[in-house]
């Protein structure tokens, strides 16, 4: 039966790859990516193999206790818990508990996070192959380490199914894990200085983690190769009891899912009533932008963009804080406009079938365009002028402010003209409505690259007035250009604007049916 | 406007039908999923169009309703060129496609206000109209609810009402029953049959042969991508249960013996 369950397992990997060679292409890269941190993890741990015991022991413990965390936290996060062989499933085959559950544990090692796992864990070994004992012991540990961090993950994901199957949950820790992400840089670069400033810290969080269930397992090799047989024994037996522990806890959590099916949140919002749809006027463009409103609000894809705009000057002010370089900060409105004007670039392909309801009511090609960007507009305004006055009371340069406010808001016009065009026309592959903005989206890969590169090439062409204006500022020090970018930035962005929304609503007047077939091709 | 007001039917001449079309066909790649349908849809008429899976009905009414564009023929609606003069043909219908999303993140109220105001429709009108259309929907409750938390029967209805919002005069629904549970479909039965009786035209597409017997006057039988029948119920059925004359129509039956082990458990 456990050998079935991973042939299941085999197939059903191999089946996906069939399906379109970009899935084996995305495959080949996630797994080119894995060994790369295989290998850099693995070699790191045979230089250890030289290095004293207490580092050593030190490093392996803490990875260890880090990988648990990884495996128990991820998955419910970026809610991509691997759902391939999904416990749910095998309720009507009369599968013998303890049989399922071996072959769903093994099963999770099929997969890349599963093999890296293994082999970086395998790779502790090689770090205590100092003494026959030892490298036996890290073997062990490793075994015991790997399985209890697969079944923990299975333990959290079970236990948080119902709670992560609820659609308000995974709207908002999707978005939610987005912060962390964005931050990655500053978080990194804090805890490598308090590593710095700390080494004893490690070396005893180590040693106490070591007498945990999250170290124990990886603690074998050390413990065995420094000859502390006694303190060996104590912590293979907790690593033995933390993996049947959370065995237990998984057998019983099964047991009771498998006959209490998850119960989707459903969610009753008694306040009702058609909101913005009554407070913005009775015309159809006006009608398209509450629409609009309301994903940018509700649909954790738009909400993204909302979450990382304001840790964007976070970040770079960080980066100046960091090089004492202001530079790029400065910057920060036109980065702004660029990202939220060009993310109404993919508003058609967001939308999916759901279109059909504008080629239905034939709803005129410039109002839907105009809707949607002044949706955008009601807020990317406002973000963006603060956005590019703030830095200025930092560096207190405020000779170049008529040349950033004039670049920004050319940037927000002209980019929102230009996604106007561009939405009407090609449609991109985005994650599809209800899914993780994390999930890998279907279809065509290459034409999206072509589109949204090819677009952002046009972009530049047509701010290229406003960028020669600033750089000319930037150069000659003299600040007649900066006016003139102040002048000339918000005019020719508006015209282009309006350029935008006509050409692009007489796109959609002509071309509505076949623009909705491009979309039904990715539903 | 270049487009001819439709022609009220006069003693010279026939009645303009609700919706006529006329040499439709689609192909998709190799596969020609509509080869030439041509079929007129009287004015007042409840009409099923019937057909197994992959018939064509669906890639047909989208053609028809100027969802999808046909590589042939022409779809008129009471004499409007849907393809010609899109923006008018489209006033006069109410559209309930199968198979395409809906705006689902928002609220049941909200989707249909929007389908309104997006045709256009003044708020008072809007405002009124929702309450009662989602009232004889049995949806008044939800109202406040995403779209998205609906099940699949609710959002079958909500989106029937989004196609009712403006009145339209020519209704073409596919697949409006599915998942719908029998107190709603007979509430949207009645509804239906309330506006075939004040002048209005129904074409519904179905795969429940008894249902579009019972509630439909005009049916026709659709396979690979061609008309196979079509007329009254009664003409089509020709006496016999309008099931039967389907199978005897389309065929495919298998008569094959085998499966004796299910019988002996």
């Amino acid at each position: 039966m456990v050998a079935h369950l991973l042939r299941l397992k085999l197939t059903l990997l191999r089946n996906s790859v069939r399906r379109s060679p970009w899935q084996l292409i995305g495959l080949g890269i996630g797994t080119l990516y894995a060994l790369g941190i295989v290998g850099v993890c693995a070699a790191g741990l045979f230089v250890l193999r030289g290095q004293e015991i207490e580092l050593a022991q030190t490093v392996v413990v803490l990875g260890g206790a880090a990988a648990l965390l990884g495996w128990a936290i991820i998955p419910v996060a970026v809610s991509a818990a691997d759902m391939t062989l999904d416990p749910a499933r095998f309720t009507t085959f009369a599968v013998p508990m303890p049989q399922l559950l071996a072959g769903l544990a093994l099963g999770g090692l099929i997969g890349i996070p599963g093999l890296a796992t293994s082999l970086v864990a395998l790779a502790t070994v090689g770090t205590w192959s100092r003494s026959l004992p030892a490298a036996a012991g890290a073997l062990v540990g490793a075994a015991l380490g790997v399985l209890s961090c697969v079944v923990l993950s299975k333990v959290v994901t079970t236990a948080t199914a119902g709670l992560a199957s609820s659609r308000r949950f995974k709207d908002i820790s999707a978005v939610a894990f987005l912060i962390p992400l964005v931050l990655t840089g500053p978080i990194v670069a804090g805890i490598a200085r308090g590593i710095a400033g700390s080494g004893d810290f490690l070396a005893g969080l180590a040693r106490t983690l070591s007498w945990t269930p999250a170290g124990a397992a990886f603690a074998l090799g050390g413990e065995l190769a420094a000859g502390n047989y006694a303190a060996a024994a104590a912590k293979f037996l907790i690593a033995v009891a933390t993996l049947a522990a959370l065995a237990l806890a998984w057998k019983v959590l099964l047991q009771r899912a498998l006959v209490t099916p998850p119960y989707a949140g459903t969610s009753k919002r008694r306040t009702g009533g058609a909101g913005l749809f009554r407070l913005l006027p009775a015309t159809p463009a006006a009608a398209v932008a509450a629409r609009s409103l309301y994903y940018w609000l509700r649909d954790p894809r738009y909400a993204g963009a909302l979450v990382v705009v304001p840790l964007l000057p976070v970040l770079m002010l960080f980066q100046g804080s960091q090089s004492g370089f202001y530079g790029p900060f400065q910057f920060v409105g036109p980065l702004t406009a660029f990202l939220l004007a060009w993310s109404i670039s993919t508003d058609v392909s967001y939308d999916s079938t759901a279109f059909a309801l504008h080629v239905a009511t034939g709803v005129r090609g410039a109002d839907d365009r105009l809707g949607r960007a002044l949706a955008c507009l009601s807020f990317a305004l406002p973000v963006v002028l603060i956005f590019s006055v703030g830095p200025f009371f930092f560096t207190g340069d405020w000779d170049k402010l008529p040349a950033v406010l004039g670049l920004s808001l050319g940037v927000l016009f002209t980019g929102l003209g230009l996604a106007s065009v561009i939405s009407a026309r090609y449609t991109v592959s985005v994650p599809l409505p209800g899914d993780s903005p994390f999930k890998k989206p279907p279809g065509n890969v290459a034409q999206t690259l072509a589109v949204q590169f090819g677009g952002m090439a046009v972009l530049m062409i047509l701010v290229a007035p406003e960028v020669a204006l600033v750089a000319a500022q930037f150069i000659t020090g003299s600040t007649v250009p900066g006016w003139i970018t102040l002048v000339l930035g918000p005019v020719l962005g508006l015209a282009l604007f309006a350029t935008g929304v006509r050409a692009g609503g007489a796109w959609l007047d002509r071309r509505g049916p076949e623009l909705l077939a491009q979309l039904a091709v990715n539903r | 406007m270049t487009f001819q007001p439709p022609v009220p039917p006069g003693p010279t001449s026939p009645p303009v039908p609700a919706l006529s079309l006329l040499g439709l066909a689609k192909r998709f790649g190799d596969k020609i999923a509509v080869d030439g349908i041509s079929l007129d849809v009287p004015a007042g008429s409840f009409y099923g169009v019937v057909g197994p899976n992959g018939a064509g009905k669906t890639t047909t009414l989208s053609m028809a309703t100027g969802l999808l564009r046909p590589d042939f023929g022409t779809a008129l609606v009471h004499g409007v060129d849907v393809w010609q003069h899109p923006l008018e043909a489209k006033k006069l219908m109410g559209i309930l496609p199968d198979g395409v999303r809906l705006f689902d993140r928002l609220s049941g109220e909200q989707l249909v206000s929007y389908a309104g105001l997006l045709r256009g429709m003044d708020r008072e009108m809007v405002a009124s109209r929702v309450a009662e259309l989602l009232a004889a929907l049995d949806l008044g409750n939800d109202a406040g609810t995403l779209v998205v938390d609906y099940s699949a029967g609710m959002t079958k209805k909500i989106a029937l009402a989004s196609a009712l919002i403006h009145a339209p005069r020519l209704l073409v629904l596919d697949e409006p029953f599915e998942s719908v549970d029998p107190i709603s479909a007979a509430n949207i039965r009645d509804i239906l049959d309330r506006y075939v009786a004040s002048g209005g035209t129904v074409i519904v597409s179905s795969h429940v042969m008894d249902l579009v017997q019972r509630m439909c006057d005009h049916v026709a039988v659709v396979a690979g991508g061609r008309v196979l029948a079509a007329g009254t119920v009664e003409e089509v059925r020709a006496g016999a249960s309008l099931e039967d004359r389907f199978v005897q129509l389309v065929g495919g039956r298998n008569h094959t013996e085998g499966l004796e082990w299910l019988r002996t458990f």
